[in-house]
């Protein structure tokens, strides 16, 4: 059986609007995702320089090096527009909020042995100074972007990484009983710490880098890629012998954030890698230059939470997997 | 080992533990690197950590209650859509005041998305970057939920199916887009004061509030649905905007006469662009919320006299020529009408004459100025469309170099008089509408010099050929169905199937 509901009968005079139709090859209809994102960011005909910067239009393709012929080819595979971002994410943080209740009901910080528990402060709670780092180069591959399809997530990007910092916090805060004494002690170890200088710098010097698109491949593949397989994956099973099943509950968003953020950004690059030799040539360059001192500059820290010889391991291990990835992107080991 | 007994943490405490300790002063790079556009505009902060934050919101939270309003938005446009909410219009002509929403205000969203990046990026104060990135986000929601709302109108009528490449190239929409790129190629603390206080603080109820009240007037659920969705992220920007001028007059009072400038200038920016809005609210409403006198009176009079009382502990004036424009509400809408009127067929919306009732409304609205100036020049084209002569302009206009108008308003005191003023800058002449847009030209010569102007360019033959035929083309108009009367348009003709289909069910 069916129904049939009368209703008066209308027919589309066009399916989607006409820059879509010309990508699509046809005047069909377009997904949500096409429809905010293709052509969004103006391209043509900007009437002043800006104040902050003279040698190019406030969106401009000449602020990296890489050259695309079709800065929309940088498409996201997650196919992220502002409602379905903040659905995902309310979905994901909401998994998040109950690991803090579980937690928190079953004491399962308390059960970290407690020299790990001065390690877990050590190494996880200066982290959302990393992150916040990681926010503000997002929001300058936004700002300094070209092309909704890239810059877009960029901004998610940043949202996202605000919010590790967040939960960094309150892991911090659930560890000192709400002082924030935790969250002191980690910046003072942020700003003085031996293990944690090289770090700091390595972040510092990511923050006047230029070329965003040379800022996209530090951050999100050379940085990213070793410091959460360190800190996320070994130091976190590295914690499994020590009680730490509470404290991988707590950093779950970040594992499970990370594989999520890895499909867009190894589109991006392997996009971007995949348009011309000169190309490949700047991305290998400079994930090549990143990914070495993102390691070394871990090494420390690796050290300090493994001890030496498995850090050194563990950091090979880290940035060999990273090479592995970089090369399937097509870009020279 | 036990744990440390839990002490209860109020909101702000455990806000500013949880982002204001983010922040660091970097000692690998200078704070100038790091930072390097924060002082090139002469703004003095002495204490960032004085910034007090108004929202309060973490990610988390920001989160939960934006995809909350996402899934109620989209579950309404999809029911919209599947109901063919647009046959429920008051009628077809509203249509064209959405078009320019969508063609001169949607692209605005997303320049301002991208600004408050920047901002949100550059200011070097924890508190004040992290609220200018949610704006970023919101501004994105709302560029992106725009699209999606007005997705479904382009399906059935004209005029949108080339917003974006309309918006970077057709004459009028070079208002809109100037001021805008005007804001972002200015510092981050003059883009907080341009687009954070005088746009959505000082105007927005002039801009964003007459368009979703006429939404709601004119049966059109989904931009209403739009528009009270959006309603709590635009008081959060207010919110920002008075935070942020606030904070710049209290850091030191050397920013005073900074600040005072900025209001000035983009006071008057904003009202050249809000011109738009006038002429929407007056002539292409079909059921009208008020009259765009009522709106000034109420929203810039009243509420802004109010603001800017508050403001005056600081030293803040009222911003300059505010009284011109006051004075301007009783002209404004009927001269950008006529200008449209004389070139619809250079515009991607429809235009026709008001009725004998909606001359009869705009009189008694405007009783100084519409029976004396305004009422004779219709009826004169009225006469001139039954005899089928229908006044067309094809002259091309010269335009105001600041704010891009066609030079068509007149003297301030002086209806009968077109205002022109000059400046000279490196031997050339540039022609400005008003004191306020000379003003703006003598401030800042060497910017608004480089401005791309549509008429020049068309001299120039930049812009597809020399006819006027050949430019419409170059803006991807479909001649005969985006431009011209709305009397005999395809959008006309739909209505009209529709309506005498209905009529047949009604039976």
């Amino acid at each position: 059986m069916t129904i049939d509901i009368k209703t008066i009968k209308v027919e589309p005079r066009r399916q989607t609007f006409g820059h879509i139709a010309r990508r699509l090859g046809a005047d069909k209809a377009a997904s949500r995702y096409e429809e905010a994102t293709l052509d969004v960011q103006a391209t043509a005909n900007f009437h002043y320089k800006p104040l902050w910067g003279a040698d190019h239009w406030h969106y401009d393709e000449g602020r990296t090096a890489i050259r695309m012929a079709d800065w929309y080819a940088l498409r996201d595979p997650r196919q992220f527009y502002y409602a379905t971002y903040n659905i995902a994410r309310a979905n994901q943080y909401q998994a998040t909020e109950h690991n803090f209740e579980f937690v928190e009901k079953r004491g399962l910080l308390g059960l970290l042995d407690p020299a790990w528990r001065g390690t877990v402060e050590f190494y996880l709670l200066p982290m959302r100074h990393v992150e916040w780092g990681a926010n503000m180069n997002a929001a300058t591959m936004c700002d300094q972007g070209y092309g909704t399809a890239v810059t877009a997530p960029c901004i998610f990007s940043a949202g996202d990484r605000l919010a590790m910092a967040q939960i960094i916090g309150r892991i911090g805060l659930a560890l000192d009983g709400n002082s924030g004494a935790s969250l002191d002690t980690a910046k003072q170890r942020w700003m003085t710490a031996p293990e944690w200088q090289g770090l700091r710098r390595l972040v510092e010097d990511t923050l006047v880098v230029k070329d965003w698109f040379e800022l996209f491949v530090a951050q999100n593949l050379a940085i990213d890629g070793v410091l959460h397989a360190l800190v996320y994956g070994r130091f976190d099973a590295e914690g499994q012998r020590q009680g730490g099943t509470g404290v991988s509950m707590l950093t779950e968003f970040m594992t499970e954030w990370f594989a999520e953020h890895a499909r867009w950004v190894d589109s991006v690059i392997r996009t971007a890698a995949a348009e011309c030799p000169e190309n490949k040539a700047l991305l290998s360059g400079w994930f090549a230059a990143w990914s070495a001192r993102a390691a070394e500059a871990a090494a420390p820290l690796a050290a300090r939470v493994l001890g030496g010889e498995a850090a050194k391991g563990a950091v090979a291990e880290a940035l060999g997997t990273l090479q592995a990835r970089a090369k399937t992107l097509g870009l020279a080991a | 080992m036990t744990m440390v007994a839990k002490a209860k943490l109020g909101l702000k405490q455990r806000y500013a533990l949880l982002t204001r300790g983010l922040d660091w002063e970097p000692s690998y790079q200078s704070k100038s690197a790091v930072y390097p556009y924060a002082e090139f505009e002469g703004i003095k902060i002495h204490d960032w950590s004085k910034w007090e934050d108004p929202f309060r919101l973490t990610m988390d939270a920001y989160w939960k209650y934006q995809a909350e309003k996402e899934r109620k938005l989209y579950a309404v446009l999809d029911s919209f859509a599947q109901n063919n909410g647009q046959m429920g219009l008051s009628d077809v002509r509203y249509i064209n005041a959405i078009k320019l929403f969508l063609t001169g205000v949607s692209p605005l969203e997303y320049q301002a998305h991208r600004g408050f990046a920047h901002v949100g990026r550059h200011i070097p104060g924890v508190g004040p970057r992290v609220a200018a990135q949610m704006q970023s986000l919101d501004e994105l929601r709302h560029v992106q939920t725009q699209i999606h709302t007005l997705s479904h109108y382009n399906k059935f009528f004209d005029g949108f199916h080339e917003w974006q490449h309309m918006h970077d190239r057709v004459w009028y929409l070079s208002v809109p887009k100037s001021f805008f790129d005007d804001a972002r190629t200015a510092g981050p603390f003059e883009y907080f004061i341009a687009i954070g206080f005088a746009f959505e603080y000082v105007l927005t109820n002039l801009l964003f509030v007459p368009f979703m009240s006429g939404a709601a007037y004119n049966g059109d659920l989904a931009t209403v649905t739009f528009g009270f969705s959006a309603q709590s992220d635009e008081s959060r920007h207010m919110t920002l905007g008075i935070e942020v001028i606030k904070f710049l007059l209290e850091q030191d009072p050397d920013n005073l006469p900074i600040v005072q400038k900025w209001v000035d200038k983009w006071f008057w920016r904003g009202h050249r662009v809000l011109g738009l809005v006038a002429m929407m609210m007056d002539y292409m409403l079909p059921k009208k919320i008020m009259s765009w006198r009522e709106a000034w009176d109420i929203y810039f009079t009243e509420a802004g006299g109010s603001l800017f009382e508050d403001l005056a502990r600081y030293g803040l004036k009222v911003p300059k020529y505010a009284d011109v424009a006051t004075a301007e509400a009783d002209h404004l809408s009927h001269q950008n009408w006529s200008t449209f009127y004389q070139y619809t067929q250079a515009a991607a919306f429809h235009t026709w004459l008001p009725t004998p009732q909606e001359m009869d409304w705009l009189s008694e609205k405007y009783p100084t100025t519409f029976d004396k100036h305004y009422r004779p020049r219709y009826e004169m084209w009225a006469e001139m469309e039954k005899e089928g002569k229908r006044f067309y302009n094809n002259a091309l206009p010269q335009l105001c170099t600041v704010c891009q108008i066609p030079m068509v308003y007149t003297e301030p005191g002086d209806p009968g008089t077109i205002a022109f003023r000059t400046s000279q800058h490196k031997g050339e002449t540039y022609h400005c509408c008003s004191d306020g847009c000379k003003d703006i030209f003598d401030g800042e010569p060497e910017k608004y010099s480089q401005s791309w102007l549509p008429v020049h360019q068309i001299f120039q033959g930049n812009c597809g050929g020399a006819s006027v035929e050949d430019v419409l083309k170059w803006y991807r108009m479909n001649l005969g169905a985006d431009n011209l009367d709305q009397a005999g348009s395809p959008d006309q003709k739909l209505w009209n199937e529709w309506m005498a289909a209905r009529q047949r069910v009604a039976g």
